[in-house]
């Protein structure tokens, strides 16, 4: 690793100030996991780290909203086993369950890991599909950006130099609503995704009908990609064979993989139809147990 | 540019100054002799480094040790008694849960983790915490059977 100087502020301000002096020389660290590992493949060699894990408050999960909102340096782990993220959107707790390893889930942080904006990562895909939000703090104030915007290309987000995300928001789940997160892992269990797919659907009061269906893919692209195309198809229908079939052929056009170990670009999109296609199918189901359970 | 620090590591309040670059594993082979846990992948996966920071397992590997400063570190050395081996070592030991060894250190952490969190497991709970420590000897079932072991004398 190269040598640089390390600062670990108290408070977000102090961060801020810090950051805005270095410029593209610094780099913000939470749990490391991403960062020290690139720093040690010297893929990145910052001269300056700004630590956010001594500022109070960012490690907090609390309601929001009915929702939840995620501070910047909870850990996958504490997303995973939160008793109120399980209680009121299953589904995320179950995505972060399937990152990594639990010793990776204890370091690595719900910020850092969207700053990281790794396309092959779970959380995302998950986050995009729920219509979550990143919250982000730089020296002109406070935005909010939803998730599916935030990632702009390959390992590469929209956080502007001196910026920093501070946490995720999480809507309220809609009554009479699925959802589900399949990853389709042909390998080790603690691997990145080859195709990921969540998907929420949500049921009209016959509780037989779509309202609205959301469908979010990772590792299918150099971002995590939202299939409107698809999502649109399935506004107003019933479940059924040939709806499926529409979806899952319009996911193929919305997905754009690429070739690596895991598999070609090719086998990529046909797997992407197939887990899309399970997700609904999870979603669709978990939606009419609800759509029943609140009529 | 180097750091002053302070962490308790196996209970003893450690003070040292380190270049800000030093991984947690590097400062704990080398600036303080634990040589106990190891490096295997270097990138977090293989859980050769695990190590304990505030109970909780990490992989030391790609922590930085100026990160950990003001915490606390449990190593392999750390886990035994006075007189006695951890439950986990003596088990580790008697159903034959390593042979290379190279491994051992990090696993013995992990299971010892395992029980501090979970202390009845299943098997499919020991499986899923235990994924991270790869062996490239044993095949697991010793591994899985020495943990079972360690938890049933625990309860005993």
């Amino acid at each position: 690793m190269n040598a640089f100087e390390y600062a670990a502020p108290r408070t977000l301000d102090e961060a801020l100030a810090v950051l805005r002096e270095h410029g593209d020389e610094a780099r913000v660290i939470a749990g490391g996991t991403a960062l020290v590992t690139m720093m040690r493949q010297r893929l990145v060699r910052p001269s300056y780290l700004v630590s956010l894990r001594e500022i109070p408050g960012l490690d907090r999960i609390e309601a929001a909203n009915g929702g939840v909102r995620i501070g910047a340096l909870v850990t996958h782990r504490e997303v995973e086993t939160s008793p109120l993220v399980r209680e009121r959107i299953p589904v995320l707790a179950e995505t972060f369950h399937r990152v990594a390893s639990v010793r990776i889930r204890h370091m690595a942080t719900v910020g850092g890991a969207l700053a990281h904006a790794d396309p092959n990562q779970d959380p995302p895909v998950t986050l995009i599909a729920l219509g979550a939000r990143v919250e982000i703090r730089g020296a002109g104030g406070r935005r909010e950006l939803p998730v599916e915007l935030f990632f702009r290309d390959y390992y590469e987000s929209s956080l502007e130099p001196g910026e920093v995300v501070i946490a995720v928001v999480v809507p309220q789940f809609p009554a009479a609503s699925g959802a589900a997160y399949v990853k389709f892992l042909p390998r080790t269990a603690d691997d990145y995704a080859t195709v990921a797919v969540a998907a929420t659907v949500s049921l009209e009061a016959d509780g037989e009908r779509c309202r609205a269906a959301r469908i979010a893919l990772g590792s299918v692209g150099v971002t995590p990609i939202r299939a409107q195309s698809a999502e649109a198809l399935m506004a107003g229908q019933r479940f059924g064979a040939e709806m499926l079939k529409a979806a899952r052929e319009s996911v193929k056009s919305a997905v754009d993989p690429l070739t690596d170990h895991r598999g070609s670009a090719a086998y990529k999109r046909e797997m992407a139809a197939v887990i899309a296609g399970r997700a609904l199918t999870q979603a669709w189901d978990a939606a009419r147990a609800s759509a029943r359970g609140t009529r | 540019m180097s750091r002053k620090i302070r962490l308790t590591v196996n209970g003893a309040a450690r003070a040292l100054e380190i270049p800000t670059y030093r991984t947690l594993l590097d400062c704990l082979r080398n600036d303080l002799g634990l040589t106990g846990s190891k490096e295997g992948c270097g990138v977090g996966v293989c859980g050769a480094c695990t190590v304990l920071l505030d109970g909780k397992m990490i992989s030391s590997c790609i922590a930085l040790a100026v990160s950990a400063d003001g915490h606390e570190v449990t190593t392999v050395e750390g886990i035994a008694g006075d007189e006695r081996l951890h439950p986990v070592q003596q088990a580790f030991i008697d159903a034959g849960g390593f042979q290379c060894g190279i491994c051992t250190p990090g696993q013995v952490v992990s299971a010892k983790a395992l029980l501090d969190a979970i202390p009845n497991p299943t098997d499919g709970e020991i499986r899923e915490w235990m994924l991270g420590n790869i062996c490239r000897c044993t095949g697991y079932y010793k591994i899985i059977e020495s943990i079972r072991t360690a938890a049933q004398r625990s309860r005993a």
